[in-house]
């Protein structure tokens, strides 16, 4: 089986979120890789927010808010470019490549720029294979087998109607 | 009413808990008055054999501090919480993995590389290592086997409450102790001995709108001992973590270290910090504030000081 990247995507609602909204809209193609999460702000993203979704199987983390100057909160995403190297050193230490955690910051009319990040993300997220957790037995908070398996049912459950979908257009 | 049977044990630890036990001082006799004391290896002369040959539940409280490093504190773990009642993590190290728990940013092979073979002060050119057995002329010699990951006690047994400090306030002690005998104890799982409000909420010195100018040590600047610390811009982990020691460290002029661990809620102690200090230096450009912060020489082990064990990542990805 090949690796496909598993990529959670914070987006900004009022930039990168609407840029990705753009690339949709303007029918750009790119990887269907990152798994999107809309928020108000990008200084609304804690860092536990990425450090949980690698811990819970992403084998990346795409951040993504407006230029600094053009937040809607004024300075809002100041907060996450204070936060986010001192974050990216912290993941380095626990082994986490920092290639697999990208902050970019695109504008609601860069759905090409969008596109273009996420294609080049997602190969260099291929590129350093899957995220390898060193829990060596013990289950990360919230992460238990348990809970690991209704996501693959609730994949399987909704590959069929995907298909007629597609068989309707 | 029979006395209550009171066990403590050191598994990975440094001692500090014990002598925090003994730091009752007199009060160490109201203990003794309402407990005897069936198994305490730094003071008594218990054996492991002794606490064997107990029936099943026979101790009423066991506090365990220490982390579980080697096999022996998780024989220890299992054996305890067998045979008591109710067990409770005692200090940072069976809270949180504490200091010890720092360990898990390394392998087993790069601890063992650095105790053993090399370092400076070291000759070891046999490259003798610990071995799980040793035959000698007088029969067979063991070692429990040290693990690769610390990992905090209850990941390894079940823990009826968390008792934290690094290590825990006598005072906490003494009232947690006379809670016990009071039979006053909260629902199973609560952190007992220490409060629900952050190390801020409670701090006596002066506090205005925080903004870190940037940020100096101890070993090249001396703060004033009236302001905020991390005003100042010395790193203080107050942010994210319980009150109930009592502000030792804020107190000796330095900043809290975060050894009672984080307030009910928090997700990750070490990230509830790195966020909440590093989006208040003053940088208004993306240059300036990754250089401010890259005056943090080494955040995860300063942010999860005491708690890489129980962070969500839990050890280094190897």
């Amino acid at each position: 089986m090949t690796f496909e990247p598993k990529i959670v995507g914070f987006l900004c609602n009022w930039c990168t979120y609407t840029g990705a909204d753009l690339a949709g809209t303007a029918r750009i193609k790119y990887a269907p890789n990152v798994r999107i999460i809309r928020i108000m702000c990008s200084g609304r993203v804690d860092p536990a927010f990425i450090v949980k979704a690698f811990a819970e199987g992403a084998d990346g983390v795409l951040m993504g808010g407006c230029h600094p100057g053009d937040c809607h909160y004024i300075n809002g995403n100041f907060k996450t470019f204070r936060r986010m190297p001192l974050l990216k050193r912290y993941l380095q230490q626990y082994g986490i490549d920092e290639k697999r955690f990208r902050l970019e910051w695109v504008s609601a009319s860069e759905g090409d720029r969008f596109a273009a990040i996420v294609n080049e993300f997602t190969e260099t997220v291929r590129a350093l294979g899957p995220m390898q957790i060193g829990h060596e037995g013990v289950v990360a908070p919230q992460a238990t087998e348990g809970t690991a398996k209704p996501v693959q049912d609730h994949v399987k459950h909704h590959a069929e109607p995907r298909k007629s979908v597609q068989a309707t257009v | 009413m029979p006395k209550l049977k009171i066990a403590s044990y050191w598994a990975s630890a440094c001692g500090g808990c014990d002598v925090a036990l003994l730091d009752l001082h007199e009060r160490i006799v109201d203990v003794a008055n309402a407990a005897d004391i069936v198994f305490w290896p730094i003071a008594t002369d218990f054996k492991y054999a002794d606490v064997e040959r107990m029936p099943d539940q026979n101790i009423d409280v066991t506090f365990f501090n220490g982390a579980v490093r080697n096999s022996e504190n998780e024989h220890l773990a299992h054996l305890l919480r067998k045979k008591s009642k109710v067990l409770v993590a005692f200090g940072s190290c069976a809270h949180m993995g504490g200091v010890v728990g720092l360990g898990n940013l390394f392998s087993r092979k790069e601890i063992f590389d650095a105790a053993y073979t090399n370092n400076l002060s070291t000759e070891n050119a046999g490259l003798t290592m610990p071995n799980l057995e040793t035959k000698v002329p007088e029969g067979k010699l063991t070692l429990p086997e040290f693990y690769n990951t610390v990992k905090k006690l209850d990941q390894v047994v079940d823990v009826d409450y968390y008792l934290p400090g690094c290590p825990p306030n006598p005072n906490r002690i003494f009232e947690v102790f006379g809670a016990i005998v009071a039979g006053k104890l909260p629902p199973k799982g609560s952190v007992v001995g220490a409060s629900e409000q952050t190390q801020c909420e409670k701090c006596e010195r002066k506090k205005s709108e925080k903004k870190i100018p940037g940020f100096k040590r101890l070993a090249t600047a001396q703060p004033d001992a009236e302001t905020c610390l991390l005003e100042q811009g010395f790193l203080c982990m107050g942010v994210a973590t319980r009150a109930g020691c009592e502000h030792r460290c804020q107190k000796s002029n330095t900043g809290c270290r975060g050894c009672y661990g984080p307030p009910p809620g928090v997700y990750d102690q070490g990230l509830k910090a790195l966020s909440a200090i590093a989006s208040v230096v003053d940088a208004d450009d993306e240059a300036t504030a990754k250089a401010m912060v890259d005056a943090i020489p080494d955040p995860a082990r300063y942010f999860n000081r005491f708690s890489i064990a129980a962070s969500p990542l839990h050890r280094r990805s190897v």
